[in-house]
């Protein structure tokens, strides 16, 4: 059985986000990388899988900067078998992503069963990858993943939707499933994992190799800037109790004659 | 001009606002609309109200229920042979989940979480944030057509004086093909509210609620003034609340008209998550907490105290 995982590298949730001066991107030389928080789901998804069919192989697929394995690693430092990363710039845009996962899992040789991602990567946020590769590799898929259940060749996914609903799908493998939060709880690589992941097999390819060209993007970012800031607003103090009844008063009354929104 | 499809999703029996407020902002193009199952001519009439010309219903088997493939199938086969320059949608739950697949039957991109856009000479070009809103960048699309766009709810907002449209609605004959991964059941969700995309109103609570119990307070305010609850971070992390109750970057991105954040702190990715609601109201007692950065309207208080009296003071607004 062939699990791929696809992972992305994205800065830290408390990176500040700095555009370069050109508006082309952003700053990427002081960020801390870390694995995409939805993708670490999709490894532990992968590996509780291997736990119950021990010849499964777990691979991790990357498309991203070389400069920095950290995700690879880390995923297989937590029990992923071997990686395979693409060279790119960090700034790809969906549809060339995953035509390039598709390129590597085909390169690979191996016919995947199972392909698990994370929902979406918090960096551009496009919510994109797992579908589009799903539709290249016509396989059916589901995203927002909270439950998974394989027993053989059958799955029972969970997809949340709004309000916290949840629609319940069958399907068989081979499949795509993008993992939200809540679908499990990740391990933490253990210090063997972290020294046995070092010797485990890292593929390095090139976007050509995989059958990716500049013709491949559909999707153009420019004028990157940072969001306008407020101006600072009112504070009251309500600290004091017997205040406290006309302070928020005070404010329930600028939120219908200033704000205008009640 | 531009030619465009708007596919909308019905809740209810109604197509949801994120339609109207495409449709709105699409003045000065031609657009349809695209819409899975039947619609109500009171619906026809308010699409056609705020601009649309030809409402097209999309009608055959295994269409009752949204499937990834049979929706995506059903529209790319309707889409195939017109000639739609660009194809919009809502960026909600199933916009999401379908207008990449649907984009890439046709070799297309799409711009995906869009919160503003222009037309010029017949050509798209998008405003959206990322890193979760800590920027924003201009997007554009290039390649095989039709280009696919999806807007984020309560982004654009209503045009307040629409150019009608024709209206014209009639039926198509869809087919979903094949459709391996298919809905078996529904859970409903415990709250019947508007989800925190949507909401225009939110009251979010952070780790100073101190544990689930104490959410009550909330939903008691939000009740009174129709808000839907959301937590940070924090609090879904501390187990007060269920994750499809987080707002920040890894969890909604919202953008209500007012927001009351009780008890927040105001770490870095949960301002990234609702910095763009109109109104914001912060209280903490904490006076340094960062989130009193971003507050419209800050109050220093004991969220214990301060929120029950909120409540009352609403009711008394709103004649409760």
């Amino acid at each position: 059985m062939n699990i791929f995982v696809c992972v992305k590298q994205v800065p830290d949730t408390e990176t500040k986000i700095i555009p370069t001066s050109d508006g082309s991107f952003i700053e990427t030389a002081s960020i801390k990388w870390i694995m995409n928080p939805y993708d670490e789901f999709a490894v532990e998804q992968a590996l509780l899988v291997k736990q119950t069919n021990p010849a499964a192989n777990v691979t991790v697929v990357r498309v991203g900067s070389t400069k920095d394995t950290e995700a690879l690693r880390t995923a297989m430092a937590m029990g992923a078998d071997d990686a395979i990363l693409v060279d790119a710039a960090d700034n790809l845009d969906s549809y060339s992503i995953a035509k390039a996962l598709k390129g590597a899992i085909d390169k690979s040789g191996k016919k995947p069963d199972l392909i698990l991602t994370g929902k979406q990567a918090i960096d551009d946020d496009a919510l994109q990858v797992p579908q589009i590769l799903a539709e290249m590799l016509k396989l059916p898929s589901v995203a927002v993943v909270v439950g998974f259940e394989l027993s053989g060749t059958a799955v029972k996914a969970k997809r949340e939707v709004e309000g916290g609903a949840i629609e319940v799908y069958e399907l068989s493998t081979p499949c795509v499933i993008a993992a939200n939060k809540g679908l499990n709880t990740p391990r933490y690589a253990s210090l063997p994992g972290i020294m046995k992941a070092k010797k485990k097999p890292l593929a390095q390819h090139s976007l050509a190799d995989v059958g990716v060209s500049d013709a491949d993007r559909r999707v153009k970012y420019s004028g990157f800037r940072l969001p306008p800031e407020k101006p600072a607003g009112k504070k009251f103090d309500a600290t004091d109790a017997t205040k406290q009844r006309e302070v928020v008063a005070q404010v329930v009354g600028l939120l219908r004659t200033e704000a205008k929104v009640i | 001009m531009a030619n465009v499809l708007v596919f909308t999703e019905v809740h209810d029996g109604h197509v949801k606002p994120v339609t109207l407020e495409i449709l709105g902002k699409l003045a000065g193009q031609t657009a349809d609309v695209a819409v899975i199952g039947d619609l109500s001519a009171e619906q026809v009439s308010l699409l056609a109200k705020n601009g649309a010309q030809n409402v097209h219903k999309l009608k055959g088997a295994n269409l009752d229920k949204y499937s990834p493939e049979g929706y995506a199938n059903a529209l790319s086969e309707f889409i195939k042979g017109k000639n739609y320059d660009y194809v919009f949608g809502g960026a909600t739950s199933m916009g999401k989940d379908l207008l990449p697949r649907l984009a890439t039957k046709f070799d297309a991109g799409l711009a995906s979480d869009v919160v503003n856009f222009t037309f010029d000479g017949g050509s798209f070009a998008g405003t959206r944030p990322l890193f979760a809103g800590k920027c924003l960048a201009k997007v554009e699309l290039t390649g095989p057509k039709p280009h696919f766009v999806s807007i984020r709810p309560n982004a654009l907002g209503m045009t307040a004086n629409p150019t009608a449209g024709s209206g014209t609605a009639s039926d198509v004959n869809a087919n979903a093909g094949d459709i391996r991964a298919a809905i078996k059941e529904m859970i409903k969700a415990t709250s019947t509210k508007v989800d925190l995309t949507e909401a225009n109103i939110i009251v979010t609570g952070g780790r100073a609620m101190k544990n689930a119990e104490n959410f009550k307070i909330l939903n008691e305010l939000a009740d009174v003034i129709g808000a839907t609850v959301g937590a940070s971070r924090a609090a879904v992390d501390s187990g007060f609340a269920p994750h499809a109750m987080q707002v920040g970057q890894t969890g909604k991105t919202v953008a209500p008209t007012l927001y009351i954040a009780c008890g927040v702190s105001g770490a870095i990715q949960h301002l990234a998550g609702m910095r763009t609601s109109k109104v914001i109201v912060a209280i903490n007692s904490d006076p340094d907490a960062p989130i009193f950065t971003r507050a419209d309207y800050g109050i220093v208080g004991d969220l214990f105290q301060v929120v029950p009296v909120l409540t009352e003071e609403f009711k008394k607004l709103l004649g409760k």
